[in-house]
């Protein structure tokens, strides 16, 4: 059986600005893999702030706002190699960024057009999941499945608060624990499910707790400090690799943005809070620790941030370049085999369209 | 050729095709060590190992699910479900994923995931191991769904069915799971998914059935000396050989289709929306319906009364014959 270990409740920090204790170092991690995750910071943030001007422009449609949940994305990111499977929540649409996927791929996704469908094979990132907590089993089910074949790769799937009082959260967590999968479960905890406080998702005191019920780790994080999520991440990586199973992870942190471009949160949310909280943004507690230690200058930063806002100007200008989408991917690509109905389907609506 | 019932067809399937491609596993509740609770996978755990013939947790949404991220990683997962009613938690994966994963990647990534469970009444067992769940499973886009009445169907229909690119889901008649026996081919035997089969050659009227309605379909032939009868057993309802539908309509005029599930919105619905469409020039009289009640399935003391028995079929027969 394996061993039930207490859940770590108290939040690991890296960056020692909010509680007194002074920067720390990442053991094995130099400038340039620290710059590396700074452009991972930047790159993502870049794109959601861009996101949202777009939807605003009406050149996207409904897009779910990530901003200030660049740290738990890019830290769990760079802890993971080329070949290991990333399972994003609709939160960590843009990840696949870090992966080399292009931004009108991403945008694309976001505007409702073919060219945002993927092969997951290509960047080891799976589609963009919409409901909540489904793609849980699927990670552990990858995971698992790499394992069986005597493969290396592990998987991490991403998931927020409120996906933890779903039943297809408990169920991958369980199917991973039995099978001693190579998964990671990364927990966003936000502290909201659109309106839904963490509170009102459980009476447990964290959410970290859960793991001790399917004998697995389960350790706290602050979320916006990108080097903690990296460091405990990268943890939970060798465990895996090891053949010592899965890993549960709460990121913790506040939602400061809107759940998505349709959502007005005046309505519940603590906007004093809000305020506070982004003060301590994520991508800028990352700058303050880079420029304590002497990496990261005025320029860098701003040529950083350059590169980035060009990757999007280039991106949405692709991505609107696409042409229209042929009526008939209705029919495409849904079975290898498809019945003959599809082809009189699509031949009758071609008829009716002139 | 071996006489087999349906339950040893089904496990002379899976020796077949576990031997035939590593990358084919079996996974469910009590498949392995018990090797199923009607033994349909019996002996593969010790034959191809625990991970071929995994025991999964209680978790049928968890097992779907995990098949999902087993087949991206190149596995070809064979989930059982251990009763029909069961299977309702895993309707959430296979609508929400399975049935659209690949147009989710573009037509990029395969699926071939099989879902089998048996199903249907008439075995005098508790609550919800009775179920019809069938028209759940084929109004969900991008899946494939079979259900076989002969033994050497079930064998052919599930090798099929492992061998196919995309997600289907079978349905076996647990019913007539050992006292339906008949010969089956040895080694590899595949039905393709799309053809029906002529169960019986007649003129007078078509009765249309799948499953464990054929038998009574069958009966009902039998029984009518007076009336000659042809029986086709659709066997897979997605894809649908709508040819072999509008062909018995065509020669007999008289239609009467025969389904265990409750009556709205079931699949003898979706068939007599066919013949309305694209045979009513052939028909003699009104495509008639037999099948269970709008009602949750009963009480086994009186379900009897509720499954389509042969005289609910003979007299939808002089029904239409006078009409």
């Amino acid at each position: 059986m394996a061993q039930v270990l207490p859940a770590e409740r108290d939040l690991r920090r890296v960056i020692g600005d909010v509680d007194g204790a002074g920067d720390r170092e990442v053991e094995g991690v130099g400038e340039q893999q620290l710059l590396d995750i700074y452009r991972s910071l930047v790159r993502l943030r870049t794109y959601d702030e861009r996101s949202v001007v777009y939807h605003r422009q009406g050149r996207i449609g409904t897009y779910a706002i990530y901003w200030n949940h660049e740290a738990m994305q890019a830290g769990a990111f760079h802890a993971l190699d080329d070949e290991d499977w990333i399972f994003p929540s609709y939160r960590e649409s843009a990840i696949g960024l870090l992966r080399g996927m292009p931004a009108e791929t991403v945008l694309s996704w976001w505007r409702g057009h073919p060219a945002g469908w993927w092969n997951p094979e290509d960047y080891r990132l799976a589609s963009i999941c919409v409901p909540i907590a489904t793609h849980v089993p699927h990670a552990a089910g990858l995971a698992w499945g790499k394992k069986l074949k005597g493969e290396r790769a592990c998987a991490i799937a991403f998931f927020g608060d409120g996906a933890t009082s779903e039943g297809a959260f408990h169920e991958g967590a369980n199917f991973a624990g039995v099978t001693g999968a190579p998964l990671i479960l990364f927990c966003n905890n936000n502290g909201w499910a659109i309106s839904t406080p963490v509170e009102a998702q459980t009476r447990a005191q964290t959410l970290a707790d859960k793991a001790v019920g399917y004998g697995i780790p389960g350790l706290r994080v602050d979320g916006t400090d990108v080097l903690a999520c990296y460091e405990a991440t990268r943890e939970a990586v060798t465990r895996a690799r090891a053949g010592e199973g899965p890993t549960f992870i709460e990121a913790v942190s506040y939602r400061t943005a809107p759940h998505a471009t349709a959502d007005d949160p005046s309505a519940y949310i603590d906007l004093e809070r809000v305020e506070q909280e982004k003060k301590r943004e994520c991508v800028g507690r990352f700058e303050g620790y880079l420029t304590r230690a002497g990496i990261l200058h005025p320029d860098l930063v701003a040529s950083i941030r350059a590169e980035a806002a060009d990757e999007m100007r280039e991106g949405i200008k692709k991505a609107e370049a696409e042409p229209a989408a042929d009526i008939e991917l209705l029919f495409s690509n849904a079975l290898v085999d498809p019945p003959a109905s599809f082809g009189s389907d699509l031949d009758e609506l071609r008829g009716t369209l002139g | 050729m071996a006489e087999r019932s349906i339950v040893e067809a089904i496990n002379d399937c899976f020796h077949v095709e576990l031997e035939r491609d590593a990358s084919v596993m079996v996974m469910g509740e009590d498949v392995g060590r018990a090797g199923g609770v009607f033994r349909a996978t019996a002996g593969l755990r010790d034959r191809f190992g625990p991970d071929r013939c995994f025991d999964t947790p209680l978790a049928e949404a968890g097992i779907l699910g995990a098949a999902v991220g087993l087949c991206m990683a190149g596995w070809r997962p064979v989930c059982e479900m251990q009763y029909d009613a069961f299977s309702y938690p895993c309707l959430d994966q296979l609508i929400t994923h399975v049935g659209r994963y690949r147009w989710r990647t573009g037509g990029k990534m395969e699926f071939p995931i099989v879902v089998r469970m048996p199903y249907g009444g008439g075995v005098r067992a508790p609550e919800l191991h009775d179920d019809s769940p069938e028209t759940y499973y084929v109004h969900t886009p991008g899946v494939k769904v079979a259900i076989p009445s002969t033994p050497a169907d079930a064998k052919g229909l599930l090798a099929a069915a492992i061998r196919d690119p995309d997600p289907v889901v079978i349905l076996e008649p647990k019913l007539h799971y050992r006292t339906a026996k008949g010969e089956v081919p040895e080694g590899e035997h595949i039905v393709p998914l799309g053809k029906a089969r002529l169960a019986r050659e007649g003129d007078d009227v078509s009765l249309v059935a799948y499953g464990s309605m054929v038998a009574v379909c069958e009966a009902v032939a039998d029984a009518l000396d007076d009336v000659s009868v042809e029986v086709l057993d659709i066997r897979s309802l997605k894809p649908l050989d709508e040819e072999a539908l509008l062909a018995t309509a065509a020669k007999t005029g008289r239609v009467v289709i025969v389904q265990e599930a409750p009556r709205t919105c079931g699949f003898a619905a979706e068939l007599a929306a066919i013949l309305a469409e694209k045979a009513m020039l052939d028909l003699r009289g009104p495509v008639l319906r037999v099948t269970g009640y709008d009602v949750p399935y009963p009480y086994w003391q009186i379900e009897d009364a509720y499954m389509p028995s042969p005289e609910r079929v003979v007299a939808a027969v002089r029904r239409l014959l006078e009409f």
